[in-house]
């Protein structure tokens, strides 16, 4: 296993303090490697955003050790100085909702990023035509988000989140408001995704569809993590 | 990088740009208060300027003749056109009355709508008190009937007006010769408007005159003529309101108009102030609760436009909540995030002031009394506004900064 990716060990997440305190997260441990795909599925309140929550630098963990691309963010209370610049630059996002910004055109919305980590306007556009050509979204480039199809929205938010080239890509049940068709398209582009640009990518996931075609699955269930092997249907 | 403000703007702007003009027609009103207020101050210098006098010479312990009433006997002129320093005075008077268009010469009634509030004033031709320029026609040069009008009566030129139980020939037209309240100014012989001053009904007269010839050491069998000439002393007026004095050129005009008033003070038992009194006057205490009143609004006003800014620009951000979100969880800065607020609250101002600016523009020359937009109140408006804007934005930040980036998660 290569250093980059991911890999959390022992992670645990409590709410609260004394009689009230919840523990979400009891003891979570994960790896995945660069270029791969893993499946995260389990039953509602099982600590699944929890977990994607610390994972994406929004919240802070209460013991375990987080390493992302190489980069160790938590261990043991001792956490990354700035997680704005590690969500920014470490960190790509997919949610179940595209959530593009709706008054930036498609272009604008992926160069965003590299232009938040400080890039030329030029060299982030022409970065973000490149990811939006390779996921067939190049042609509409200049259209404002609320003219694009869903599907065509999942890719532009796909290439957003593949803009600023992050070892790890975080996938909220990216394939939830799309048909059978459009969701095994969007589980094979974040399959290219990982292989061409080597990131881990996680996809939390309640989709009956796309579960098959994982190789790799982590249960989670009470706040501890289980892992299996997938089936890994071809794409 | 890119504005997001700005794109944010682009994108919704018709909903911006109309939000712009409400908030533009208040700020309109703004401007337009304040451009009443500078009117009047305006109309009050226009008053002073327009008469041509360095003292105001008027009745002891008043502080006349726009502010009090004040009355003195016509004759004063000539004692005090003895002082030294004083190189022309003038009697004049002023009356506020309604000035109504002369029947028409099929002995039709005029309507209620000829009539025209304005200040008649009174004064002697050539001397202190005439009309500076004219427009149109020429000054009077007749001893009665003859009247220069301010344009902003309405009356034309040859127009025929009635003022008391005479009608006057409008002979001329001036501009910007208004009283401190705004009324536009008629200019009639002197004589005619101390008549139309003190003027009598008839049924007063006959019953004066019939008193004073019931009066035997009024009427007394042999000293013919008496009744007659008291009778004539009773039907004239020899009162005026005010003398206006220039003092002699070539010397130090606060100095001398000074020295002279303080002489007439002493030695006139008559009340005189200068160019900065009667300003002080008009200004500080004629128009003073006028300002208050307007300032009160002013205030008012800008309440009313921060409330709206902080609205419109807190709902507009709220309606943004999960964009913000996703914005925080992708890495943009706090400042960035505040940065957008701020420039679409400044950038909904900005609006407002052109178009409130604009508007006020095109409706201050049809309001009835004189609006005065200054650039200097302009600017100190686009100045408070943009303060305004920036601290009604200030609610909204906090509502953004607020916002967790987990919430773009979900769960």
């Amino acid at each position: 296993m290569s250093e980059a990716g991911i890999r959390i060990e022992g992670l645990r997440k409590r709410y609260g303090e004394g009689d009230t305190a919840v523990d979400a997260l009891k003891d979570v441990n994960m790896v995945v490697a660069p270029g791969e795909v893993v499946g995260l599925i389990g039953p509602s309140g099982s600590g699944k955003s929890t977990l994607l929550k610390c994972l994406g630098a929004v919240i802070e963990p209460t013991a375990g050790r987080m390493i992302l691309g190489g980069q160790t963010i938590y261990d043991d209370g001792w956490k990354i100085p700035d997680l704005r610049a590690l969500r920014r630059d470490s960190i790509g996002f997919v949610f179940q909702a595209p959530y593009l910004i709706p008054f930036l055109d498609v272009t604008d919305n992926v160069a965003l990023l590299p232009m938040l980590a400080g890039r030329p306007n030029g060299e982030a556009r022409a970065r973000a035509l490149e990811l939006l050509t390779a996921l067939d979204v190049g042609h509409r480039a200049t259209a404002q988000p609320s003219e694009l199809s869903g599907g065509e929205q999942q890719r532009v938010s796909i290439a957003r989140a593949l803009a600023n080239r992050p070892p790890v890509i975080l996938a909220d049940e990216p394939t939830a408001p799309l048909d059978s068709e459009r969701a095994l398209a969007v589980v094979r582009i974040l399959n290219q995704m990982a292989t061409q640009y080597h990131t881990a990518i996680i996809v939390v996931t309640h989709d009956e569809k796309i579960i098959p075609t994982f190789k790799r699955i982590y249960h989670i269930r009470d706040g501890r993590t289980e892992e299996e092997a997938g089936q890994g249907l071809s794409l | 990088m890119i504005s997001l403000a700005g794109r944010d703007i682009l994108h919704s702007w018709g909903k911006f740009v109309l939000t712009g003009m409400g908030l533009g027609l208040l700020i309109g009103v703004t401007l337009t208060m304040a451009g009443v207020y500078r009117g009047m101050v305006d109309d009050a210098r226009a008053l002073l300027n327009n008469s041509g006098a360095d003292l105001w010479v008027v009745q002891q312990g008043t502080q006349g003749p726009y502010a009090e009433s004040s009355s003195l006997r016509d004759d004063t002129v000539r004692s005090v056109l003895g002082l030294p320093g004083v190189a022309r005075a003038a009697n004049v008077t002023y009356l506020t009355m309604q000035v109504r268009r002369a029947s028409a010469g099929d002995g039709a009634p005029s309507s209620d709508n000829d009539d025209v509030r304005a200040m008649v004033v009174g004064f002697e031709p050539g001397q202190p008190g005439e009309p500076g320029y004219l427009v149109e026609g020429r000054h009077v040069t007749r001893s009665h009937y003859e009247a220069v009008a301010d344009v902003r009566t309405g009356f034309a030129l040859g127009e025929r007006i009635r003022i008391r139980r005479h009608d006057y020939t409008v002979v001329g037209l001036t501009r910007r010769m208004v009283s401190s309240g705004g009324d536009p100014m008629v200019f009639i012989p002197l004589k005619d408007a101390q008549e139309a001053q003190f003027l009598k009904d008839n049924d007063a007269i006959v019953n004066e005159r019939a008193r004073t010839a019931a009066n035997p050491s009024l009427n007394r069998p042999g000293v013919p003529g008496l009744l007659e000439a008291i009778q004539a002393s009773q039907a004239n007026n020899r009162n005026v309101n005010a003398i206006l004095v220039q003092v002699q050129p070539g010397m130090d005009a606060g100095l001398s108009a000074d020295t002279v008033a303080e002489t007439v003070r002493r030695w006139k038992h008559l009340e005189a102030y200068t160019r900065a009194q009667m300003e002080e006057i008009l200004v500080a205490k004629l128009i003073a609760t006028s300002a208050r009143q307007i300032g009160m609004f002013l205030v008012i006003l800008a309440i009313v436009s921060a409330a709206i800014v902080a609205f419109i620009i807190y709902t507009m951000t709220l309606g943004k909540i999960r964009e913000i979100a996703v914005l925080k969880l992708i890495g943009t800065r706090n400042r960035t995030i505040a940065g957008m607020i701020l420039q679409q609250a400044l950038g909904l101002g900005l609006i407002g002031f052109i178009v409130g600016k604009v508007a006020a523009t095109f409706w201050a020359p049809i309001f009835p009394k004189y609006v005065l937009l200054e650039v200097n109140d302009a600017l100190l408006g686009f100045l408070a506004v943009m303060v305004i804007c920036a601290l009604a934005s200030t609610l909204a930040i906090r509502a953004a900064l607020a916002v967790d980036p987990a919430a773009a998660i979900g769960g």
